[in-house]
């Protein structure tokens, strides 16, 4: 036990100490894969929209492609991704390798599938016949769109927390198209695999501690937000 | 709404050659349909026949797989968002949106891009014209299905539309809800003067608010015609059975003087107010309400029914509070409604011998073919 107590009074002391060297990494963290939720976001909403209201030939298929993807392992992803930025890569000539863009290119393909497969669930689950009536009171397709996101706002709130909750605990992707250089690309993840590797505990605890701690808060926001709507629904 | 302007607006709704398919399934086969302006036509039909398919082709909801849709006498389209904004609905759901009252009655108008100040009085008429005045504040989802089924008639009333659909609006309701109601949609429609399509499998509620009734099976619209004609005239044995009859008897007019007729129908003869000439092959039948039954060689009150027929009991079916008893006269078979206490009191069971007795204006004639 004696292990744990230890890097946890480390981690402590580390953390509110202001020694200046946890808070810029979980700055970068956050901003990372803050950025890449909202592209994801972006991207993975219409998509999961798109999959959730039409009924096409195909269908099935594209879900079926998007669900897949929503379990790509970010190692795979990041060596794709490497090799595409890598200087003989397609994209070689934007010199984007081992910066926090290239983390965020990787974590958007890792976030989108996440945000589409479960607003495609949570669309899905509007019946038809709401989006029959709200046509039948004369909304146009945008105005039937946004009805629909509203009423299943929960679900699709639920999946871009799931898209945050994927890509800020992953260490896969971005240690390889990161390389975790200090200062410049060290996130929270990579940052417990180095510490942890050199054997400092504490560091690594204080860093574990921080995304628990963001963890804990994007659950408590999924929680309210799941209760606060129960409330308006009795 | 202003009746002068919704006269004018009203449009006539008319579908020619509609059919929809479902992976290969026709589930709607409709060569022609047509809602003349400012009245309420009635889909009638058991569940799975096409009432709700065609209700959505018709009001631009979906596209069908085949054919078009006019408003007076103009295609339109489902992605016609002019068009699709004379169109209300209501649905056997309500499905309110989360908020107030309020909230959900001004949908349409916010849509529409209405001023708030103008939302907020015609919402309030609105909820008045439903009975739910001084409501806006309520919280939508805590509404009873009757009164939620109001707001939802509110908020499609206070768009002000030229073309109501009315899809199955009161099959949640309680039988109590359900007769009042229907009879409330009726005076508000009329008041209206709007084309409306009322789907329903209930009978009774199509009688109650419809100038046209179509009865669909299959899809397809079978019979067609004014309530009293659909509810009381078969076309055919199944039209007969969805209506509660008996088949319509074949018969042929013997003798006709100032608008009563006598018929012969298959050995015994019935008297119909009936304008058809001497010779006339005909088609006939009376509704089982309109027929009484007695014991035989009973005195019966002079004057009442003109028609009365020694018959023999054939079956009898016990339906809530009253029995339906069929009867055969001769070779022609009619099905009569009484009350529980009637039935017990005649001793009704298959084989007893008693007189049916009906008014000449009971029975409802139309050309045999024609």
């Amino acid at each position: 036990m004696h292990v744990y107590i230890q890097a946890i009074v480390d981690a402590f002391v580390l953390l509110f100490s202001g020694s200046g060297e946890v808070w810029p990494v979980v700055g970068l963290s956050l901003a990372v894969s803050g950025t890449a939720t909202l592209i994801a976001t972006a991207i993975g909403l219409p998509i999961g929209y798109f999959l959730g209201m039409s009924r096409f030939a195909g269908r099935g298929s594209l879900i079926l492609l998007v669900n897949t993807a929503m379990g790509w392992p970010p190692v795979v992803v990041g060596l794709f991704v490497y090799m595409a930025l890598s200087r003989t890569g397609p994209l070689g000539g934007l010199a984007l390798l081992f910066t926090p863009q290239a983390m965020v290119i990787a974590q958007v393909i890792l976030a989108a599938p996440l945000v589409a497969g479960v607003t495609t669930a949570a669309i899905g689950s509007v019946p038809r016949d709401l989006r029959l009536q709200l046509r039948a009171l004369g909304a146009s397709r945008l105005q039937e769109a946004f009805e629909v996101l509203k009423e299943s706002r929960r679900g699709v709130m639920a999946a871009v927390i799931a898209g945050f909750g994927g890509i800020i605990s992953e260490v896969g992707a971005v240690s390889i198209v990161g390389g975790n250089i200090q200062g410049s690309t060290r996130v929270m993840t990579t940052a417990i695999v180095f510490n942890v590797n050199r054997g400092e505990f504490g560091l690594a605890m204080a860093w574990g501690m921080v995304l628990l701690g963001i963890a804990l808060v994007a659950n408590a926001a999924l929680t309210m937000l799941q209760q606060s709507g129960a409330r308006y629904e009795r | 709404m202003s009746d002068s302007l919704a006269a004018v607006t009203a449009p006539a709704v008319c579908a020619e050659d509609v059919r929809v398919t479902y992976r290969g399934r026709t589930v709607v086969d409709v060569p022609s349909i047509t809602l003349a302006s400012g009245q309420t036509y009635a889909l009638l039909g058991a569940s799975g026949a096409g009432k709700s398919t065609l209700l959505r082709v018709l009001g631009l909801l979906e596209r069908p797989t085949r054919g078009r849709v006019l408003f007076d006498g103009s295609t339109v389209r489902t992605g016609d968002l002019v068009a699709r904004r004379r169109i209300a609905a209501v649905f056997q759901k309500p499905y309110l949106l989360r908020g107030t009252v309020a909230d959900n009655v001004a949908y349409g108008l916010r849509l529409r891009g209405i001023s708030p100040a103008e939302r907020a009085g015609r919402v309030a008429a609105s909820l008045q014209r439903v009975g739910l005045a001084g409501w806006e504040l309520r919280s939508a989802l805590t509404l009873s299905g009757g009164e939620a089924q109001r707001v939802a008639l509110a908020r499609a009333l206070v768009l002000e539309p030229s073309f109501l659909l009315l899809d199955e609006p009161l099959s949640y309701m309680d039988p109590l809800l359900k007769r009042s109601l229907s009879v409330e949609f009726a005076e508000i429609l009329a008041g209206e003067r709007i084309t409306a399509l009322y789907v329903t499998h209930d009978q009774d509620e199509a009688a109650v608010v419809a100038d046209r009734i179509g009865v669909m099976r299959e899809g397809r619209i079978v019979a067609e015609g004014d309530p009293d004609t659909v509810l009381g005239l078969p076309a055919d044995p199944w039209h007969a059975s969805f209506v509660d009859m008996e088949p319509s008897l074949p018969g042929r007019v013997t003798a006709s003087v100032d608008g009563l007729a006598e018929i012969a129908v298959d050995g015994v003869s019935v008297y119909a107010t009936t304008g058809f000439a001497t010779g006339s092959d005909v088609l006939l039948a009376v509704r089982p309400e309109d027929v009484t039954l007695w014991e035989s060689g009973v005195q019966m009150p002079a004057g009442s029914a003109r028609n009365r027929l020694a018959c023999v009991v054939e079956e009898t079916l016990p339906r809530g509070g009253s029995v339906r008893v069929v009867v055969r006269s001769g070779g022609a078979r009619f099905a009569a409604s009484i009350s529980r206490a009637s039935a017990a009191e005649l001793g009704v069971a298959p084989g007893s011998h008693l007189v049916a007795s009906f008014k000449a204006t009971a029975v409802r004639v139309r050309l045999l073919g024609g």
